[in-house]
C-alpha cells in the first residue's frame, strides 16, 4: 500500500515537474534581459511611467488613421481581484481625459476564457468598435479571437499577452522575472547567507507567477539562502496566517518572499500573534501592506505589476486611430519597486485596504473618491 | 434500502435516548489525527501548538455545528460561505475604520444573518424549492450583493476591537498560559447549540422531520416553523464563523469560498446522515477539528503540493467511509 502510494505520488511530481520544464518558466536569458531592463532608461516623459516605454522600435500606424469621435472597445479578462479593480478604475478615468472619445464598451469576462472568445466576437461584429483592446484570461486559448479581431480592425493587447504579433502592440510592464528579481535581490542583499526564506505563492501553474518564483529562487541559490518551504495561499488570508504560525513552530523563519502582496499583513500577524520579531518581507503596493511598514518600520520591498499600465491602452488607442506611431509590436514600460525611501510617496491612509499605490491616478478626474478613497 | 428503513425507525429513539449507543468513531480518527501531528512536531503539545490550532479550527467548528441544523433536518444549507464573506466585507464598510462602531456593526450584521436564515427557510418550506437549489441560489445573491457593496475591493481595514473575537489570546492564565477568544466563542455556541439539538424538543422535532418529513407533520410537527428555525440557525453561526475568521486574518473579499463544503463535510466525517434524520453537534464538531488536523498535519509534514492534495483526498474518504461503516451498523443492529 505505502509503495503504492509513493508511486503514485512521485508519479503526479513527476508530471507536474514535466509540465513545468515544458512551458519554461524558468529562461535563463528572459531573466538576464529583465534583470537589465530594471535599470535601464526608459523614453519618454519622466515621472509619467504610463506612457514610457524601453527600447525605440515604433508600430507604424498610418493605416489605422480615421476621423473622430472614437468608440473603444474592451475585452475585459475579469474585474475579480483588486488589482483589476484599480487597474480598471484607472482606464475609466483615463477615458474622461480624452474628449475624442465618444465611447468606451467594456465587456466583462468573469476570468471564463469561452465567455471572452464570444465576447470578442459579438464586438466585431457590432460593428461600432474603432479599435479593440483586450486583457487575455489566458494566453493560448484567446490567441485565435485576437487573430480574428486583427483581420476587421486594430487591436491592442495588454497586462497578458498572445501568442501572435498580429496586435499593433502588446503593452506590459518588464515582466514576471523582473518581480521575482527585485524582491529576491532585496532578500539576498538583507539576510545573512543561509538565512531561512519562505517561499509563499497563491498558486501554481501561471505564468506571470511561476517566473516571479523562479527568478527569485535563482537569486537565493546564487546567494546560499536556504529556502525552507514554498507553499501555495491561494490569496486566502487565514490560509496564509495558518501556514506561517506552522512553520514559525517548526523553526524559525528571517525572510518572507511572496510573488504577490495581497496576504503580507496576514504573514506578518503570523509573527506578531506569536509573539516574535517581523521578518525581513516583500510584498508589493497594496496599502494595507504600506500602512503596515510605515508604522512597524521592518525591512521590506514592494515590487509592483503596476496598475497604471491600465491607462495606457487608451492613450495608445488614441495614438493608433490618429495615425500617429506608438512603441510596438511590444511596448514595454518601467516597472518600479517601492522601497523604504520612495515609502512616503505612496502610503496614504486615506485609500483603501487594496489599492495598489502603483497606479499613477492621482492626478486623473474623481481621485480619489472614485478608488474608494476619503 | 432496509437498512435506510431500519436506521430511519432507529434514529428518533437514538435521539430521544439523548446519548449515541456507542462512542463515534469520528472521535478516534481526530485523535489519531492529533497524536500524528504531536509525532511530526513535538512542539504541538506545547499551548502555542494546540491553542493556536483550535483558534483556527473554531470558525469553522462553530459553522458545522450550524449546518448540522439544516442537515439533520434534511436539508442542506450553502449560503453560508456567502454570509461569512458578507459579514466579513459589509463590516469593513459599515465600520469605516472606526473603531467604536463595532457595538453596534456586530448586532446589525446578526440582523442580516437572520434575515438570510428566514428567507432561505420560508422558499425551502413554503415555495417548496429544494434546499440545495434555494441555497445555491442565495449563495450567488449574497456574493453577488457582498461583490456591489465592496464594488469588489474591501473599502475598510477591521479595527481591532472587531477583531478581538478572532485574533486575541486572553494571557497569563495558569496551565494553558493563554486563552484564544476565538476558542470561548466556540465552546460557549458549541454548548449552546449542543443543548438545543441534544436536550430540547426542538431538537426532537428537527431529527423527525429530517427522518421523515410526512410523518412528522402527520404528528403534528409544525414542519415549516421548524425548517425556518432550522436555516436561521445555521446562518446566525455563519454570522459567528465570519467574525472569527475577519478577526483572525482580516478583511478580504473571498474570505468565505468553499466553506460551505468544507462545513458540510465536517458534519458527514461527524457521522451526519446527508438525507437527514441523524447528526449530532459534538461530532460535527469533531468533524470539523478533524478536517483543519488534516490540512495542519499536512502542513506539518511539509509535503510538495500534488501530494497533499492526495493524501488529503484519501484521508477525507476513509473519514467518511468509518463515520457511513458505523452507521450502518447502528442502524442494523
Amino acid at each position: 500500500m505505502k509503495k503504492l502510494l509513493t508511486a503514485a505520488l512521485s508519479a503526479a511530481l513527476f508530471a507536474s515537474t514535466a509540465q513545468a520544464q515544458q512551458l519554461n518558466f524558468d529562461d535563463p536569458a528572459e531573466f538576464a534581459r529583465q534583470r537589465e531592463m530594471l535599470t535601464a532608461k526608459a523614453n519618454g516623459p519622466e515621472g509619467e511611467p504610463w506612457v514610457q516605454y524601453y527600447g525605440d522600435q515604433m508600430a507604424d500606424t498610418a493605416q489605422y488613421k480615421k476621423e473622430g469621435p472614437y468608440t473603444i472597445c474592451f475585452s475585459n479578462a475579469g474585474v475579480n481581484n483588486a488589482w483589476r479593480v484599480t487597474g480598471w478604475t484607472n482606464m475609466q478615468a483615463e477615458v474622461k481625459l480624452h474628449p475624442e472619445i465618444k465611447e468606451l464598451i467594456h465587456v466583462d469576462a468573469e476570468g471564463s476564457d469561452d465567455k471572452q472568445i464570444s465576447d470578442i466576437d459579438d464586438l466585431i461584429n457590432g460593428g461600432k468598435c474603432s479599435v479593440l483592446i483586450v486583457s487575455p484570461n489566458t494566453t493560448a486559448a484567446l490567441t485565435p479571437a485576437v487573430e480574428k479581431a486583427c483581420a476587421k480592425l486594430p487591436v491592442i493587447v495588454f497586462d497578458r499577452g498572445v501568442n501572435t504579433k498580429c496586435p499593433v502592440t502588446f503593452i506590459h510592464p518588464v515582466g514576471g522575472y523582473g518581480f521575482g528579481i527585485q524582491a529576491g535581490e532585496f532578500v539576498a542583499a538583507t539576510a545573512p547567507a543561509g538565512a531561512h526564506v519562505l517561499m509563499l505563492r497563491i498558486v501554481p501553474g501561471v505564468d506571470v507567477l511561476e517566473t516571479r518564483a523562479s527568478a527569485a529562487k535563482r537569486i537565493f541559490k546564487e546567494k546560499g539562502l536556504n529556502v525552507i518551504g514554498e507553499e501555495f495561499t491561494e490569496g486566502d488570508n487565514a490560509k496564509t496566517k495558518s501556514i506561517v504560525e506552522d512553520y514559525l513552530q517548526r523553526g524559525s523563519i528571517d525572510a518572507i518572499w511572496m510573488d504577490a502582496g495581497a496576504t503580507a499583513v496576514a504573514a506578518l500577524e503570523a509573527f506578531e500573534d506569536s509573539g516574535l520579531p517581523l521578518p525581513i518581507i516583500t510584498g508589493e503596493d497594496q496599502q494595507d501592506f504600506l500602512m503596515k511598514w510605515k508604522a512597524e518600520g521592518f525591512k521590506a520591498i514592494a515590487p509592483t505589476y503596476p496598475t497604471y499600465q491600465w491607462r495606457t491602452p487608451i492613450i495608445a488607442a488614441v495614438k493608433v486611430l490618429k495615425g500617429e506611431a506608438v512603441p510596438g509590436p511590444e511596448w514595454v514600460m518601467p516597472q518600479p519597486s517601492i522601497t523604504a525611501e520612495t515609502l512616503d510617496q505612496y502610503v496614504n491612509d486615506k485609500m483603501p485596504p487594496l489599492h495598489h499605490a502603483m497606479c499613477g491616478c492621482e492626478k486623473l478626474p474623481d481621485y480619489p473618491a472614485a478608488w474608494g478613497g476619503q | 434500502m432496509i437498512q435506510e428503513t431500519v436506521g430511519s425507525a432507529k434514529a428518533p429513539g437514538a435521539a430521544r435516548g439523548g446519548r449515541l449507543p456507542k462512542i463515534n468513531p469520528v472521535f478516534f480518527v481526530l485523535a489519531a489525527l492529533l497524536v500524528a501531528i504531536t509525532l511530526s512536531n513535538p512542539n504541538f503539545v506545547e499551548p502555542t501548538g494546540y491553542m493556536n490550532f483550535l483558534k483556527r479550527a473554531a470558525p469553522l467548528a462553530i459553522l458545522a455545528a450550524g449546518q448540522i441544523y439544516v442537515i439533520v433536518s434534511g436539508g442542506f444549507d450553502l449560503s453560508v460561505g456567502s454570509v461569512i464573506t458578507l459579514t466579513v466585507v459589509g463590516s469593513s464598510v459599515l465600520l469605516n475604520n472606526n473603531a467604536d462602531a463595532t457595538w453596534w456593526v456586530i448586532p446589525v450584521m446578526y440582523a442580516v444573518g437572520l434575515a438570510v436564515g428566514v428567507v432561505n427557510g420560508l422558499v425551502v418550506s413554503y415555495l417548496r424549492v429544494p434546499s440545495l437549489i434555494a441555497t445555491l441560489g442565495m449563495m450567488i445573491t449574497l456574493n453577488g450583493a457582498a461583490f456591489m457593496w465592496s464594488s469588489g475591493s474591501p473599502r475598510g481595514y477591521l479595527p481591532e476591537t472587531f477583531r478581538f473575537f478572532g485574533r486575541t489570546n486572553i494571557q497569563g492564565i495558569p496551565l494553558i498560559q493563554f486563552l484564544p477568544v476565538a476558542l470561548l466563542v466556540l465552546i460557549v455556541v458549541g454548548l449552546c447549540l449542543f443543548w438545543l439539538m441534544h436536550r430540547t424538543n426542538l431538537g426532537r422535532l428537527l431529527h423527525a422531520i429530517g427522518d421523515n418529513p410526512r410523518a412528522a407533520q402527520m404528528s403534528g410537527v409544525p414542519l415549516e416553523r421548524v425548517r425556518i428555525i432550522a436555516f436561521v440557525i445555521s446562518s446566525l453561526s455563519a454570522v459567528t464563523a465570519g467574525i472569527l475568521l475577519g478577526g483572525f486574518a482580516g478583511v478580504s473579499t473571498d474570505v468565505g469560498v468553499g466553506y460551505e463544503l468544507q462545513a458540510i463535510t465536517a458534519c458527514v466525517i461527524g457521522g451526519a446522515q446527508l438525507l437527514g434524520g441523524r447528526g449530532s453537534v459534538p461530532a460535527s464538531i469533531a468533524g470539523a477539528l478533524t478536517l483543519t488536523a488534516i490540512f495542519t498535519l499536512l502542513n506539518f509534514i511539509g509535503l510538495p503540493k500534488p501530494v497533499r492534495d492526495v493524501v488529503q483526498g484519501v484521508i477525507l474518504i476513509v473519514a467518511v467511509v468509518l463515520a457511513t461503516y458505523r452507521r450502518n451498523r447502528a442502524g442494523g443492529t
